[in-house]
This record gives structure tokens, C-alpha cells and sequence, in this order.
């Protein structure tokens, strides 16, 4: 159901603030949503003005020099530094991204960080993501075939159709897009959302896979596919430029297509 | 260790920043359902046309009160507001136009095709 505010233990209260050292030129303010899980408060937005003379130039950067040399408290998700991981998904100045790819000089001014949105918070910048990859699970997200495998080959593909994949496959699951979507905060229980749409689309769209049949009964349902109303948040969103509405879309029809035979 | 069981839920529509799409979408629900509260407003009109002259004079009467016209033209812009997202509906639904680049553009023609549509009916209605 619809929940226009948030839950009493998750308002926002206004945190610490971390001056920049003395003498710093360049400054620019961090603002950090922060939640404690053994302190039994509720979530605080720490500030913090850090010196951009001596800070990376990418969001995550400044998120690293915070930990590194004002708080180390600060807690967050970060692997590869280059957009392949998918782990530094996060809410910055109102849109989901990726930290590492972002340039911090693409915003005019303070900078907000939150975690996803509508998300349960395990700490700080930390969402609980067990519900978002149990839905990846139930789509079969790995070739499903009735023939056997050829003897003494691969299962072959050709150019054409590999590059059907385009667009899909590069999706890594960082969760920004369906944390865009007020359909999926709304109903996240019962609907899969535009990243496990996409990556059901790129099993239907795979020329080797043999069970597109039982995956479009799967996702024959009101609430699995049919919440998207197409509001295009994910595809605004998606760090990759990937285009999940689109992925949604083409479901759609692929059940239209079949219906009419 | 035991895991705190009281999680807050992050800020959602308190950060977020919808689209032009996304503002769109909702506006389109919202005129959904002004709409179908207007429909009784368009059969009580409907019912006093068909009642005769006195109940006819009095819908005039009341439809000439400024802030019932203000609502009507609010009506009838919402209409064409909700037909121009509902065409936009019907392209993406046949798989056209998700480019992201193009989202905003086809939001503002969207926009001032509604508007056009009012102010022609305004002037030659």
C-alpha cells in the first residue's frame, strides 16, 4: 500500500557537523544520511566540508576520504571503483547512482547522499538487498533447455541474435533503478521491479534459451510485471544507460504476441 | 551478534526527484481520478438538460458562478491532459519512444499539446 511519509523510527534528525581543516581553499559540503544500528535513534543527516584541493573526483572518492580521515564510522558499500560492481548504488542530489562513476564537479553545490530509496537500512549508506536478489532468483536468471547440448560443441549463436543481448546484458544489478521506482516502493513484495524485469527480458531475448514459454507464464501476473506504469524513473536513472522500461516493454508485447497467436 | 530489528525505512519521496516523466505519470493518476468524480458533475448537466427549462436555467445559473468555471476549464484541460498521456501510453506500449534522451521532449510536446487543445476549445467551442 502507498505510504506517503516515513515511519516514525525512520524520520530524519538533523546530525553532526565535520569542519573542513583550517586553511582549506576549496571547499564543498557533504551532506551524509547516517542511522546507527545499536545507538536506538533514528537516522540523522551528518555534514561534512571536506577540502576538494586533496579529494578524488568522483563522489565515491569523497565518501572514501570522509571514512579514511574524518569518520571512520562511516559505513557504505564499495568494491571495484569503475561501475562494473554495482555496490556503491546509492541516492545522490535526488537520483540514483553509482558513487564511482559520478563526478562530484557534476553537481553545482552541496552534495546529499542517501542509501536507496524506500529500502530497509542494515547501516548507514547500507540497504538490505536479500529481497531484491531472492526476486533475481525467481526469475531463473541461467539458460533453461529441452535439447540436449551438442556432443562436441558450445551452444552456438549467431551474430544477429547476440546482439539481442545488447543492452542487457551489461546490467549488474546495483538495484538504482528499481529503487527509482515508486511502483516498486509501493508494492515491492509482489512486484519484481525494472532490474529483475530486465534481467527476465534478457532470458527471453537469448536465442539459446529454451523455456521462454514457462518464464512468460511466470511473469504473466498483475503485480510481477503489470505494476510497471511506465513512469520511466529506472530508465532516467540507470548509471549504465541501460533501458529497463524498454525491457518491460518489449515483455509486454512478447505476451500480447502470444495471446494473439 | 544479535541484528537490530528496527530498521528504519530510507527517505523515499521526501529526497527523490521525479522526472518530467515521473511528474507526469502521477498527474496523469491524479487527472484519472478527478475525472471520474467530474463524471457526476457532467450527469447532473446531462440530467438538467433533460429535465426542462426551469432545471436547465438553474445548471446555467450555477455554471455561471466563477469559481464553478474555473473548475470546469480545470476539467476540461485535465481531459485532454489525460487523452495526451494516454497516446503517449498507447506508442510506448507498442515499444516506441524509451529513448532517454528523447523522454523530456516528447513530455514537453505532450505538455503543450494539452494546453493547445484547451485554448482551442477556449476559442472555438
Amino acid at each position: 500500500m502507498a505510504e506517503f511519509t516515513l515511519p516514525k523510527n525512520s524520520v530524519l534528525t538533523e546530525g553532526k557537523t565535520f569542519k573542513a581543516p583550517a586553511g582549506a581553499k576549496n571547499i564543498r559540503r557533504f551532506e551524509v544520511y547516517r542511522w546507527d544500528p545499536d545507538s536506538g535513534e533514528n537516522p540523522r543527516i551528518d555534514n561534512y566540508e571536506l577540502d576538494m584541493d586533496h579529494c578524488g573526483p568522483m563522489v565515491l572518492d569523497a565518501i572514501l576520504k570522509i571514512k579514511n580521515e574524518v569518520d571512520s564510522t562511516l559505513t557504505f558499500r564499495r568494491s571495484c571503483r569503475e561501475g562494473v560492481c554495482g555496490s556503491c548504488a546509492m541516492t545522490v542530489n535526488g537520483k540514483n547512482t553509482l558513487a564511482c562513476t559520478k563526478a562530484i564537479d557534476s553537481y553545482p553545490d552541496t552534495i546529499k547522499i542517501f542509501p536507496l530509496p524506500h529500502m530497509s537500512v542494515i547501516k548507514d549508506l547500507v540497504p538490505d538487498m536479500t529481497h531484491f536478489f531472492a526476486q533475481y532468483a525467481s526469475i531463473k536468471p541461467w539458460i533453461e533447455t529441452q535439447t540436449p547440448a551438442p556432443a562436441d560443441a558450445e551452444r552456438l549463436q549467431s551474430k544477429e541474435d547476440r546482439e539481442k543481448l545488447d543492452g542487457l546484458y551489461e546490467c549488474v544489478l546495483c538495484a538504482c533503478c528499481s529503487t527509482s521506482c515508486p511502483s516498486y516502493w509501493w508494492n515491492s513484495e509482489r512486484y519484481l521491479g525494472p532490474a529483475v524485469l530486465l534481467q527476465a527480458y534478457r532470458w527471453l531475448a537469448d536465442s539459446r534459451d529454451e523455456n521462454t514459454g514457462e518464464r512468460l507464464d511466470e511473469l504473466e501476473d498483475p503485480f510481477k510485471l503489470y505494476r510497471c506504469h511506465t513512469i520511466m524513473n529506472c530508465t532516467d536513472t540507470c548509471p549504465k544507460g541501460l533501458n529497463p522500461a524498454k525491457a518491460i516493454a518489449e515483455t509486454k508485447k512478447l505476451l500480447v504476441q502470444r495471446k494473439l497467436g | 551478534m544479535a541484528t537490530n530489528t528496527n530498521r528504519p525505512t530510507s527517505p523515499h519521496l521526501q529526497v527523490y526527484r521525479l522526472p518530467l516523466t515521473g511528474i507526469i505519470s502521477i498527474t496523469h493518476r491524479m487527472t484519472g481520478v478527478m475525472l471520474s468524480a467530474g463524471l457526476v458533475f457532467f450527469v447532473y448537466i446531462v440530467s438538467s438538460v433533460a429535465g426542462g427549462a426551469t432545471s436547465y436555467a438553474s445548471m446555467q445559473d450555477l455554471m455561471s458562478v466563477w469559481l464553478i468555471r474555473l473548475l470546469y476549464w480545470g476539467f476540461i484541460y485535465a481531459l485532454f491532459f489525460h487523452l495526451c498521456h494516454g497516446v503517449r501510453h498507447l506508442i510506448w506500449d507498442s515499444g516506441k519512444s524509451f529513448d532517454n534522451d528523447t523522454l523530456d521532449h516528447y513530455a514537453k510536446i505532450e505538455l503543450g499539446c494539452s494546453l493547445g487543445l484547451t485554448l482551442f476549445t477556449f476559442i472555438f467551442v
